[in-house]
This record gives structure tokens, C-alpha cells and sequence, in this order.
């Protein structure tokens, strides 16, 4: 188990200089990183140079990314064009994100799932079909508009819940932006466990169960739905990295202060510092949340087992 | 799941073929190939009915616009702004006073442009990137892979923003043409259909007909594009049908976000995108290019739904 983690760590190590060489390019490269310190005027040649110079980006992109890669892990991810650190930014950003993360996995976990047993026992009957095509329907529709829709309805005409989320963010408030968030993957995670549960329904070790005079309760919940589980736990982990990331939409709607929206600002002010450092963080979000899936398996199923 | 069907697909392709000697016309009416089987199996099913008819009929108004409505949508008449659905305009009017029936018409065009596109182009190059990686194995894979895990790590919508956000017009102003928007999202969108392509060929590869063909002294390009290719090829078009909904509405998100396509172009997103900052003095501008968008969306998930269950024999 140790050694497979490290092995595992150890793969992470290029991915992780790919991903942040990746976005520091496109970054960098294709836009003008100082482009945003002259407001939204062009910066005059004579500033543009002294800035270039004093920013060190007259130098070779390689010494560049290596130069910012060796500050981001003395924990230095620059300073963004208003004078605010960007650590300072994220320590802002990212609490927001992850109450607004967990609100959505909460609702995927717990809707998702008990809808996907509940169809997935039921296979071919009216209910199946019914949340079938509901889950359709809910992929389809862009996030976008659930989220204009349901914060139109409910919080401006029926009054319901606040329109807009307060700079505090409390996780009663990120309720309805989290199931906003969550629509989709949500479906996702229901079919998922649909077709894994209606799949291991005829499996031996749940004739054995129910052989064994277990109550049906028991074999659903212990049998059944912990070996259907894979699929949707690799979904989910994968989702986590997808939705922090992702919640640019969301957050955008609901006036959410989180890390989607400082990384849309940051982009659209040609923020490179910003842009570069929560694209950091988040790869590494991304790449972790791999590693725990993975190691969640031999969890969920112990005849899988890690050397 | 993909892997059975590739063999098995390539068991009947082999019994069906032309190597096998014997009564061909006397067997062919029994055995027929998977393809066969699953085109009789697909015209069978609702759903795939249904989505082949929204999909014609998506692709028609794409293609002659001009059918199905006499209104330009760019002549707008302030006096109508916000104007409810009537029997002359049957989508009512946008703030703009532009028709919305006429505009969700002709802004069917670009976002499926962008969706066959970019479909195809990711079609084109996760393909070749799979193919390479599955068939030649060891360092070929490894700097494949790498690099597809590499661009895996990056958030899709993200990256499309920070690549779009260079594209300006003269005026400095952000202004992304349609092509734009399909390279950027071909960009970061081809990864998954690499590593579909990838796991089918590395399953199809190990075929016995493919160690036939080599020690037959096939050459390397004959067994990839002869052989491996033709049977590995079915997984990817499934992810492709449903992926081509997802680009549709990944592009009307960008619009939604104000970059990407922009006025005065015309695209459900771009539309959507202006209704919404009129949300409150009325719904109906943005309800009907959002079903419009749904629909289309929809009917691709379900086209490859359909044919994914229908060349699933385990579905049976």
C-alpha cells in the first residue's frame, strides 16, 4: 500500500509540470502578460520594456516557468496587477469553493446514488423510465440555464431563497447554487449506479445473500451497493477536480466570490499571476483526488489489493 | 464493455468474409455481421428513431434556414422590443425587438458548425493519438499518455477561456469567429476520445487475425488501417454522437460567458447570453433558444445511447 502511494506520487510528479508548463504557455505566450497593468489603454513601448524588464519576462519562457515554479514552492504565487497577493486571494477563494464542492458532492451522493438503486432495482418499470428519461433531460439542459432558471424562480419571483450569495457564503446560502452545480454529474451518477446495480443484481454473492435468510435491507446495502460502487466512486473523485474548477458558470450566476470566479476575472484582466496560481493549485486538486479514488477501491472491494 | 464487442465484431466479420470458403449464400441468411445486426437492431428502437428525426431535421434547418423562415433576423424594430409570442412572430421579440423565432433559426447554423467540427477535428486527432499509443506500445505510449494525462489535468472550460481570450479584433475588443472556437475547444476536448481509442486498440491488437496478418508478412500500416482500425472504430464514434451534443452546449457556455462567438453573430449561445441580462423584463427570449439547444443537445445523447446499446451485445 505504502510503496504503491509513492509509486503513485511519484507518477504525479511530470503530470503535474505538464499540466502547470501547459497553462504558464498559453498564459504567457499566446496572451501579453502585462497587458493588464496599463488599464485598458496599450501600454506605451518605453513602459512596456521597463515593465518586461523588471518582471524578468524578457527572459527565455523556460527560466521563466522555472523561475516561477521554484517561488510557488517557497509558497511565493506572485502578486496580482492590484498590489493583493494571490495566496491572499486564494485564502479567500478557496473556502468558498470547497463548501460550494461539498454542497454539490453531497447532493450527487445522495440523490444520485438512492435514485440510481431505486431504478436500478426496478429495472423496466414505469420508475425506471420516468428518472431515464429525467436524467436525459437534466444532461441536456446546459448549466447555464438551470441556474438562470431556478435563481429566477426562486429567488426572484417566489422569494424563496436570496438571489445572490453574500460575500460570507454559508452553506445554507450555497444550497441552491450546489444542486445547480451537481444537475449534471447528479444524472450521471444515477445512471451510473443504475446499470452497475441492475448488472451485479444477478450476481452469485447476492443469491448466496439472499439464500442466507439476510433481510433484503442488508444485502442491498451491504452486498449490492458496496460492490456496485467502483464506477460511480471514480466518477465522483474525478468530478471533485471537474467541479472546483468548473464552477466558473455557477458562481458566475449566483455572485459567488470563489475560485471560478477570481480565475474569470483573472483571465479577462490578462491576470497571468492569478490565472497561473489557482490553475496550479487546482491540477493538484485534480491529481490528488485520482490518488484517493484509486485507494478508495481497495476499500470498497478488499480483493483489490495494492502491492 | 468495448472490448467484447470488437471481438466479437471481428468474429463475425471473419465468418462472414470472403476467407471463409463454403456456402456463402446459404449462411449469410443466417449469420449476419454485428454492423447488420445492429442497423436492424437500431431501427427497431424509439430512441433512435426519435433522435434521427431531430437530427434531420436540426441538420435541415442548419442547412436552408431560409425554409423555414422569411424574417431577416438582424432587421429589428425597437417598437417591438419585448414583445410577447404573436401569430407574426411565434417566439415573440428579443429587448433589440429582433424576431427570436427568426434568430434561433439562423442560429442553429453555427452551433452545429462548431459541434460536427469540432467533433470531427477531436475524431481526427484523439484517433491518430489512440491508434499510435495502442498499437505501438511501450515509449510511443508512455509520451502519449503522458501527454493526454497532461492536458486531462487542465479544467476544460478554463482553458478554452484562457486560449479565446487572445482572439481579438481590431479594436482590441474580444471577438472569437466561429473557427476559433472550434480549434480552441478541439484543443481541449480531444483527450477522451484518445483513451477510448487507445483501450480498443490495444484490445483489437491482440486479435488472433492480426497475428495472422503478420505472420502473413502484413505491413505495419496494412494491420493498423486494415485490420485494427476497421474493428476498433465503433467505441469512438459512440463517444463521439454524445460528445457532439456536449461541444454544442459547451459552446453556447462560452458564448453565455462572453467569449467565443459574438454579436452580431448569430448562435443560441450569443443569444442566450443577451436575453439573460434582460431577464427581468421577460422570459421568452431565453426559453426558446435554451429548448432549441436542449433538444438538439438531446437528441445527440440519445442517437449515441442508442447505438451504443445497439453494438453492446452484453445488452441483449
Amino acid at each position: 500500500m505504502g510503496r504503491y502511494v509513492i509509486r503513485r506520487l511519484l507518477q504525479m510528479i511530470p503530470v503535474f509540470f505538464g499540466a502547470t508548463l501547459l497553462i504558464f504557455l498559453m498564459v504567457n505566450v499566446m496572451g501579453d502578460p502585462i497587458a493588464g497593468l496599463c488599464g485598458d489603454r496599450q501600454c506605451d513601448p518605453a513602459t512596456a520594456a521597463r515593465l518586461k524588464k523588471e518582471f524578468g519576462l524578457d527572459k527565455p519562457v523556460w527560466q521563466q516557468y522555472l523561475t516561477y515554479m521554484g517561488n510557488v514552492f517557497t509558497g511565493d504565487f506572485g502578486t496580482a496587477f492590484n498590489g493583493q497577493e494571490v495566496t491572499e486571494l486564494m485564502g479567500n477563494a478557496f473556502p468558498v469553493t470547497i463548501r460550494l464542492t461539498i454542497v454539490a458532492i453531497l447532493f450527487e451522493i445522495v440523490i444520485g446514488i438512492s435514485l440510481g438503486v431505486l431504478t436500478g432495482l426496478r429495472r423496466g418499470r414505469p420508475v425506471d423510465t420516468g428518472v431515464l428519461l429525467l436524467t436525459l433531460v437534466v444532461i441536456s439542459v446546459p448549466t447555464f440555464v438551470t441556474g438562470l432558471l431556478a435563481q429566477l424562480l426562486l429567488g426572484v419571483k417566489w422569494g424563496w431563497i436570496k438571489p445572490s450569495v453574500s460575500s460570507a457564503a454559508t452553506f445554507d446560502e450555497l444550497i441552491l447554487p450546489g444542486l445547480v452545480l451537481a444537475s449534471v454529474s447528479l444524472a450521471y451518477v444515477t445512471r451510473l449506479t443504475r446499470t452497475s446495480i441492475a448488472e451485479n443484481k444477478r450476481a452469485d454473492y447476492v443469491r448466496t445473500a439472499v439464500a442466507k435468510g439476510l433481510p433484503r435491507r442488508r444485502v442491498i446495502t451491504r452486498h449490492l451497493l458496496r460492490n456496485s460502487l467502483i464506477p460511480v466512486v471514480t466518477f465522483i473523485g474525478t468530478d471533485v477536480g471537474a467541479l472546483m474548477g468548473g464552477a466558473i458558470v455557477t458562481e458566475r450566476i449566483f455572485n459567488i466570490h470563489g475560485v471560478g470566479y477570481q480565475l474569470y476575472q483573472g483571465i479577462l484582466r490578462q491576470n497571468t499571476q492569478t490565472v497561473v496560481g489557482f490553475v496550479t493549485v487546482l491540477v493538484l486538486v485534480f491529481l490528488v483526488a485520482n490518488l484517493l479514488v484509486d485507494l478508495l477501491y481497495a476499500v470498497l472491494d478488499p480483493r483489490i489489493r495494492y502491492a | 464493455m468495448s472490448d467484447t464487442t470488437q471481438i466479437a465484431e471481428a468474429n463475425a466479420k471473419i465468418m462472414d468474409g470472403p476467407n471463409v470458403p463454403g456456402p456463402e449464400t446459404a449462411r449469410s441468411e443466417k449469420t449476419r455481421s454485428l454492423a447488420q445486426d445492429a442497423f436492424r437492431d437500431l431501427v427497431r428502437r424509439p430512441m433512435f428513431l426519435v433522435s434521427a428525426v431531430l437530427i434531420l431535421g436540426i441538420l435541415t434547418i442548419a442547412a436552408f434556414p431560409s425554409l423555414f423562415t422569411s424574417v431577416d433576423p438582424l432587421a429589428c424594430d425597437l417598437k417591438h422590443s419585448m414583445e410577447g409570442p404573436s401569430g407574426s412572430a411565434w417566439f415573440g421579440y428579443n429587448f433589440q425587438g429582433c424576431d427570436v423565432y427568426s434568430q434561433t433559426i439562423y442560429g442553429t447554423r453555427n452551433s452545429v458548425i462548431v459541434g460536427v467540427l469540432t467533433t470531427a477535428f477531436s475524431l481526427v486527432i484523439g484517433g491518430l493519438i489512440g491508434v499510435l499509443g495502442g498499437f505501438f506500445g511501450k515509449w510511443t505510449d508512455a509520451l502519449l499518455s503522458f501527454v493526454t494525462n497532461v492536458f486531462f489535468g487542465l479544467p476544460l472550460l478554463l482553458a478554452a477561456i484562457v486560449i479565446l481570450n487572445n482572439f481579438r479584433d481590431e479594436k482590441g475588443m474580444r471577438n472569437a469567429g466561429v473557427m476559433a472556437v472550434v480549434l480552441t475547444l478541439t484543443v481541449v476536448g480531444w483527450m477522451s476520445m484518445a483513451r477510448v481509442m487507445r483501450g480498443a486498440v490495444m484490445q483489437v491488437k491482440q486479435a488472433d487475425y492480426v497475428a495472422a496478418a503478420r505472420s502473413l508478412g502484413a505491413s505495419t500500416s496494412r494491420m493498423m488501417f486494415r485490420h485494427v482500425l476497421p474493428n476498433s472504430v465503433t467505441p469512438l464514434i459512440v463517444v463521439a454522437t454524445i460528445s457532439l451534443g456536449a461541444v454544442i452546449g459547451a459552446e453556447a457556455t462560452l458564448s453565455f460567458l462572453g467569449i467565443g462567438i459574438r454579436p452580431p453573430a448569430i448562435s443560441w449561445g450569443v443569444m442566450i447570453s443577451e436575453a439573460q441580462q434582460r431577464i427581468s423584463s421577460g422570459l421568452h427570449p431565453l426559453l426558446f433558444p435554451s429548448g432549441m439547444l436542449t433538444i438538439t443537445v438531446l437528441a445527440f445523447i440519445m442517437l449515441g445511447d442508442a447505438v451504443r446499446d445497439a453494438f453492446d451485445p452484453k445488452l441483449r
